[in-house]
């Protein structure tokens, strides 16, 4: 028998960049609040500039829950699945927000109303066949304040382009109104990053700095970026990385209503004989609870909310929590941020020091910033050019087809060349379809016998041709710069696991299509939300993080504001 | 037992809990800081550690079938393999991988190679640490590169001329080797991917793990070095060349137990 613990007010499953920011608004509230966590803390002495350990080891986890629980992955339903290599997943409190990128991104107004706009701008048949994409339940505007919020309470920077109407061209001109600038300003340029910038805009680009979840200068009594080039995969040493750990979450600990437990493996959610969800049960080692809680929230990463749903079965729910209407799994994407362009210089770029966060944007190609009359597909993609260079990394660079890749004469084409390649990061406009979905995988199990998720989705012709195109855009840009050589990856494939895993719990009106409301509550259940994410329907063309934030946060405000009529 | 950092000689507090992890998991309690003191969790000794000392060889036959000899074949450098025991892998496969890594990074008027830069000790080290799984893949691996050099070449790879050497590894880098009889499990080019992976993590990572000898990697390309915080000056430099390079493990800032 599980350990009865006393009942709170709420519970979130997941102490990571969703559930560390919704925990805070809550605490302040003065609601009671337990964050279950199936990792540990880790602080700045874990976080050395070792590219071993960051890039091809394991990092300093403690706990490697979801190293056990890897999904399963094949391109359709008439593939098998086979369990994938490596996973985006972490286990500790902060999660992913500790070993990020950090680029941290509104959506733009077009991500919001995809349905419409394109029907309206280009007739109803250029939606995509087999795409279930809806419009989101509201705009950007209804997110704006929430944005705004998150930037400050966690801590962004960056360049504003448009501060109520006034467009700015030193930051997007395609970013939606904002109320105010950033609280910090962007990270600084170097002169790679300046080169570009004016090859961009000799193509009559707007080339602008992306925000960031860096700290630029010192902030909240952190200090600003040291630009170690340690970054990718690598938590900060000096806590200029504005993960949850160390921002949000001991916020809400000062308020004196959160606990957090570590090591905390939740297994299943309860639901009562109302059809409300009562609690939830987690392990610690093989010590088994139940921790009642008057409301639930989920917001572990997309593959584990989804899989907590389906593995939480009831006679009220015998599909799965919150899945009478069969959606949970349902309109599932991941990110199109493949297809890279890789591009050789005849110079140096001095890109040893610097982070993927830190760097040049284009959104000239990205969503509807221009005409898509003549084209098959509609969205498009940002351009980012980043600094990323690590000395293993820069060693195993391809070879633009001059030679092998080892050897005495690769020895002389590394020695000039290791710091003259670049390769590009392009994010996609990418939809969900019929055929893209999470199950429950038949066969692969964790070690406590619980079905994996499997994967099942591939890039469809949408999603390929926005990937040619902005090939071509990159490849312009690195030629205008004065690119030697040029290699392209390929445009479409498995989806595979992601970093950016969407949906699964999509948000809408429609209790049809929708697991939750446009509160983030579940249609069925009315006292679980859900975080993260899973509830995103489009994707845009940019890092979904400060978005899942910003939904978070105005999740936690609802159901502070709402707590009679949501918990009782 | 794995010792995630590949140091020695102190342990850290996190090799102990790591270490601690399957031991003691079940008998930890739900805590609301993460706090896990070192006590609670028994010691680690060194032995258990998987390190690797630089000792002289023992005189004498080796104990065992693992690579403790010294290996005396003279290789493009002229000097031995390496300068002391290995753990995982034998003394022939010691000589078969020495002289695999010495064509992918051979020593050569740029400067030293895999050997030079301890990449053997490097993977040997790997074998008991993180990479334990690849272990199988090595030893059938290289026991198929021989073979394999066998029946095309006409003799143990270790004793074909350079020129051969580098065919035999176009072979198996390209998958040709794959299905020739030698014994390559699955394709031979995956074989090939794993040692060059190894090897260039050994030459370029940090030299915590026992390679980068004397920043021989780093120095290959010119890296400047590891530093907590580089100035918007520091940057300058590096674009006008004038920032002197730095040359020290992250492990000897002293910040990371």
């Amino acid at each position: 028998m599980p350990t009865q613990l006393r009942e709170t007010d709420v519970v979130i499953v997941g102490m990571g960049a969703a559930g560390g920011v919704a925990a805070y608004p809550l605490a302040e509230a003065g609601l009671n609040v337990v964050g279950l966590e199936a990792g540990t803390w880790l602080d700045q002495r874990d976080f050395a500039p070792d590219e071993i350990r960051n890039n091809y080891r394991d990092w300093p986890m403690l706990v490697n829950k979801a190293e056990l629980e890897r999904p399963t992955s094949r391109a359709t339903s008439a593939t098998e699945a086979v369990r994938v290599d490596s996973h985006p997943m972490m286990n500790a409190v902060g999660g992913t927000s500790l070993h990020y990128w950090a680029q941290s991104w509104r959506l733009n107004p077009w991500d919001f109303g995809v349905v419409t706009e394109t029907a309206r701008r280009y007739g109803a048949s250029m939606i995509p066949a087999g795409s279930t994409v809806e419009d989101w339940p509201f705009g950007y505007d209804e997110l704006e304040p929430y944005y705004d919020r998150v930037e400050r309470e966690v801590g962004i920077s960056g360049q504003a382009g448009n501060v109520r109407g006034d467009i700015d061209s030193r930051g997007n001109r395609f970013e939606g109104l904002r109320q105010r600038e950033f609280p910090m300003p962007p990270l600084r340029w170097t002169a790679f990053h300046e080169r570009m910038a004016d090859a961009a805009r000799s193509l009559g680009w707007n080339p602008f700095p992306g925000p960031a979840a860096v700290s630029s200068v010192a902030y909240d009594n952190r200090p600003g970026c040291g630009y170690h080039g340690f970054c990718n995969k690598g938590g900060c040493p000096i806590n200029a990385k504005n993960a949850t750990h160390i921002t949000t979450i001991p916020k809400a600990i000062d308020t004196g209503n959160l606990k957090v437990v570590t090591r905390a493996h939740v297994t299943t959610i309860e639901v009562g004989s109302d059809g409300r969800v009562s609690g939830v049960n987690y392990v610690v080692g093989s010590n088994e609870y139940f921790q009642p809680a008057r409301v639930v929230l989920i917001a572990s990463y997309t593959y584990e909310n989804v899989r907590l749903l389906l593995l939480s079965k009831s006679r009220a729910y015998p599909d799965g929590l919150s899945n009478n209407h069969g959606q949970v799994g349902r309109h599932y994407f991941s990110h199109h941020q493949g297809s890279a362009v890789g591009a050789l210089f005849p110079y140096d770029l001095k890109a040893w020091y610097g982070l993927p966060a830190q760097g040049v944007a284009v959104d000239d190609w990205a969503d509807d910033n221009f005409d898509h009359t003549d084209l098959d597909f509609i969205g498009g993609g940002n351009l980012w050019v980043m600094s990323d260079r690590r000395p293993i990394s820069a060693a195993s660079m391809g070879t633009y087809g001059r030679g092998r890749d080892w050897g005495s004469a690769w020895k002389r084409f590394i020695r000039e060349n290791s710091d003259r390649s670049h390769s590009s990061y392009i994010q996609k406009t990418t939809l969900p379809y019929e055929d893209n979905y999470l199950d429950l995988d038949p066969l692969a199990k964790d070690p406590l016998g619980f079905p994996v998720i499997r994967i099942t989705g591939r890039y469809m012709d949408n999603e390929t041709a926005i990937a040619g195109f902005m090939q071509d855009r990159m490849e312009e840009w690195y030629r205008e710069a004065g690119a030697v050589e040029i290699n392209r990856g390929g445009t479409g494939g498995a989806m595979g696991a992601s970093t950016h895993a969407y949906g699964g719990t999509r948000m809408g009106d429609d209790a049809e299509t929708n697991v939750v409301d446009r509160w983030g509550f579940s249609h069925e259940v009315p006292n679980l939300g859900v975080l993260g994410a899973s509830v995103m329907g489009t994707s845009g063309a940019r890092n979904p993080t400060l978005t899942s934030q910003a939904l978070s946060w105005r999740t936690a405000e609802h159901l502070a504001e709402r707590w009679r009529d949501i918990a009782e | 037992m794995t010792d995630p950092k590949g140091q020695r000689p102190a342990i850290s507090r996190r090799d102990l809990l790591r270490a601690a992890g399957a031991a003691g998991a079940a008998a930890l309690i739900p805590d609301t800081v993460g706090a896990v003191t070192p006590d609670a969790m028994g010691v680690v000794t060194p032995d258990a550690m998987g390190v690797v000392t630089e000792e002289a060889p023992p005189a004498g036959p080796p104990p065992s079938n693992t690579g403790e000899e010294r290996v005396g074949r003279p290789l493009s450098s002229g000097r031995p393999l390496i300068a002391g025991p290995l753990t995982n892998l034998t003394a022939r496969e010691t000589e078969v991988l020495g002289a695999m890594v010495d064509r992918l990074i051979p020593t050569d008027e740029l400067g030293p190679g895999a050997l030079d830069a301890g990449v053997l000790r490097f993977i040997d080290r790997a074998l008991s640490e993180s990479e334990s799984d690849a272990a199988e893949a090595y030893r059938s691996g290289l026991a198929a590169l021989d073979a394999y050099s066998q029946y095309t070449r006409g003799g143990p790879f270790v004793d074909l001329s350079t020129i051969d050497q580098d065919s035999v590894l176009i072979d198996v880098q390209t998958g040709a080797a794959t299905g020739a009889g030698a014994g390559f499990v699955g394709s031979s080019g995956s074989f090939f991917n794993l040692v060059k992976d190894h090897t260039w993590q050994g030459m370029f990572g940090d030299p915590q793990y026992g390679g980068n000898v004397d920043f021989a990697g780093w120095d290959l390309i010119d890296y400047p070095g590891v530093r907590l915080a580089v100035s918007p000056e520091d940057q300058k430099n590096l674009e006008a060349n004038q920032l002197q390079p730095v040359r020290r493990s992250a492990y000897d800032l002293g910040l990371f137990e």
